[in-house]
């Protein structure tokens, strides 16, 4: 008897939650009544595995959100819905803003694959959304309605792979890739593609797999026909592995990487064995820009922590949404979308931005090199 | 560069045959597999890392800790989830095959907890000793680990055909009941049996990080999957068969990357698993099965 009362109680106080916690978040909201009022949902991974992009992407959003309320001219509300990483829920949340939250424009989901749900409802609904994290090919083209800031690899690669080329004067690659992931492979295809362009001469094209422990058979074949560079589309457990057995081995030339290698945890891993490796990528926190240097600030501030890509994208993100909210003058979803769809030459942290005429990003990445024990604009 | 590939080929072979000699040790005594052992492996790895590169201690004491460690680990896996399954009537001859992989589970997020995700550097100034012969580059990590795999293998036979104790193992391999009846202490002999071949794999884990140089909690399931297919390809429960097995499934995946393509890699390896067993089931040494010979 007892119990059931107290399970009673429990399911009560579950149930009620949402309830008092949405009470508590609406109350501040309505203050005061500047000239354009947009609500802008938000559709991420807080919790489950990649609540990490999650947070770092909802954190970009609020600290964007908090500034321009501030500014006054724009006043907008995010409405977070999380959709664990996963389809269905991506897809459920995305119904809610669409139709009892009435939100003007989505801003997520966090993952391609969701998008490829998400993208699709909302385009059929006249409702614009954004992706700030989804890289995958042919996002963009889902719909009008679908708009994305993240810059894909195949944009980010031929950056890196240029400048390396022109810098090193390299005629011979060889090509390492991991072909058991859709996104080093991908990495992989634009990588050849590039070197095919440039009229490289590709001595060996070589392959592994997650998780592999030893590189050094694909390596010694590698350093007996002496390339001029290595490309290399690993992610950054398997990448800065291959660093460390490959220096130690001998092999003393650059090495170009892809986006999966973008991470300070290859300093970590593979130590003084990371130096020379070139990377684009679309976010550089180290940046000699008064603006990111002002945006890290305000971010480590709030946050106890260096804001990274996800951040900065979602928080580019929101700036562009209020730029176009401007521009279109109220919170007018048609109006939005082609307000959206005309930004052109934004100046955010990421750097210069513009939509083209796909609504996909056009944007220069920075290309970085490892020197010194970090990351380092490459020139 | 062919005997670059070779000495590559060489060292991974060794490594396979001394995970291999875990599972074939277990198998042949207690006929389970034992899918807990390339986690005890991993476990070996990351004390060896403890004790080698952040104690700064010598290489020896990294091979003892890690032999202690999985040894104790060993006793504690056939102490707590294989003796209690054991004789029990009507059990399933599966039970003690689940009950490992639960251990498994159980030590792959141990050790994520304690050691957390991603590699982790390996690292001893042993690692760095090489020496020319002609054109060719050595590493003494290389040689070491041929030494000490040959070691562990020959040690092995010796104590198995030689010794009182090692009698009894291979008396309670052939009936446990019939052993146990003839006063061997089968008990005592299948625990001696899961200890040894769990520091056998901590041996392994050690070796591993001496080559590569990192280690992480994922690479017992990789690495176990090698060691199960080449019990199967060598032969279960025959030492010679998992020595044999993991020098050829080394030699073979390097070669087929130096003078093939690596994309290949695995394929051919394990084709030529295939067309071996096509040919002769029970392994390369294995013993026909009884009922399969009737």
């Amino acid at each position: 008897m007892d119990r059931k009362i107290r399970m009673g109680v429990l399911i009560a106080t579950i149930a009620l939650a949402p309830a008092f916690m949405g009470a508590a978040k609406d109350a501040p909201a309505r203050a005061k009544a500047p000239a354009i009022n947009a609500s802008i949902g938000v559709i991420s991974i807080l919790t489950g595995q990649g609540s990490g992009y999650g947070e770092s992407i909802t954190n970009g959003l609020k600290l964007a959100g908090n500034e321009i309320n501030a500014k006054g001219e724009v006043k907008i509300e995010l409405v977070i819905e999380d959709s664990s990483g996963k389809q269905e829920q991506a897809l459920a949340a995305g119904q809610k803003l669409i139709n009892s939250s009435r939100v003007a424009a989505i801003i997520g989901p966090t993952l391609s694959t969701e998008m490829k749900v998400v993208g699709p409802e909302a385009n059929a609904n006249g409702v614009p959304i954004m992706g700030t994290s989804t890289t995958a090919a042919g996002i963009t083209k889902i719909g009008k309605y679908v708009f994305r800031n993240s810059l894909p690899e195949s944009q980010a690669i031929p950056a890196s792979v240029t400048k390396a080329v022109k810098k090193y004067n390299i005629r011979k690659v060889a090509i390492l890739y991991g072909n058991d992931d859709v996104f080093t492979k991908s990495g992989f295809d634009t990588m050849k593609k590039v070197a095919e362009d440039l009229k490289l001469d590709i001595v060996a094209i070589e392959t592994f797999q997650k998780g592999q422990s030893d590189y050094k058979a694909q390596l010694t074949k590698i350093k007996g026909l002496s390339p001029d560079a290595v490309f290399c589309s690993a992610l950054y457990e398997e990448g800065a592995v291959i660093l460390s057995q490959a220096r130690k081995m001998g092999i003393k030339v650059p090495f170009v990487g892809g986006n999966g290698f973008n991470s300070p945890k290859v300093i970590e891993i593979a130590k003084g064995a990371a130096e020379g490796l070139v990377v684009a990528t679309p976010w550089f926190a180290d940046r000699n820009d008064p603006k990111v240097k002002a945006f890290v600030s305000r971010y480590e501030k709030a946050y106890g922590k260096k804001p990274d890509q996800f951040a900065a994208q979602a928080y580019d993100a929101l700036y562009i949404m209020a730029e176009a909210l401007k521009k279109a003058g109220a919170a007018d979803r048609d109006k939005l979308r082609d307000a959206l769809a005309g930004i052109r030459n934004f100046d955010g942290v990421l750097g210069r931005f513009s939509f083209d005429a796909d609504r996909d990003v056009v944007m220069e990445p920075n290309v970085l090199i490892i020197k010194g024990g970090k990351f380092q604009m490459f020139k | 560069m062919f005997a670059e590939q070779l000495i590559n080929g060489i060292t991974l072979g060794s490594i396979y045959a001394v995970v291999a000699l875990g599972y074939t040790l277990v198998f042949g005594v207690l006929d389970i597999i034992n899918m807990a052992h390339g986690e005890i492996f991993m476990f070996g790895a990351f004390v060896g890392m403890l004790i080698a590169t952040k104690a700064h201690a010598p290489l020896w004491a990294a091979f003892v800790g890690a032999v202690a460690v999985t040894g104790l680990m060993g006793y504690m896996l056939e102490r707590f989830a294989l003796r209690p399954l054991r004789g029990k009537a009507g059990g399933s001859a599966l039970a003690p095959l689940i009950s490992t992989i639960g251990v498994s589970i159980l030590l792959e997020n141990g050790a994520h907890k304690l050691f957390g995700a991603g590699n982790q550097l390996f690292e001893t100034p042993f690692a760095e000793i090489r020496f020319e012969v002609g054109p060719v580059t050595v590493y003494l990590v290389q040689v070491a680990i041929l030494a000490i795999a040959v070691i562990l293998m020959a040690g092995l036979s010796l104590w198995l055909y030689k010794s009182k104790a090692g009698k009894g193992l291979r008396a309670t391999a052939e009936s446990l009941d019939t052993a146990g009846l003839l006063g061997v202490d089968t008990t005592k002999i299948i625990t001696a049996t899961v200890v040894i071949a769990s520091s056998m794999g901590g041996v392994a884990g050690v070796l591993v990080g001496m080559a590569f140089n990192y280690i992480n909690n994922q690479m017992g399931l990789s690495m176990g999957l090698k060691g199960l297919a080449i019990i199967i390809f060598g032969g279960m429960g025959s030492v010679a068969g998992a020595v044999a097995g993991g020098a050829i499934l080394g030699l073979s995946e390097t070669f087929v990357v130096a003078y093939g393509n690596s994309g290949y890699r695995d394929a051919i390896a394990f084709i030529a698993i295939i067309v071996v067993l096509l040919a002769r089931p029970q392994g390369l040494f294995g013993q026909a099965h009884q009922d399969t010979q009737r």
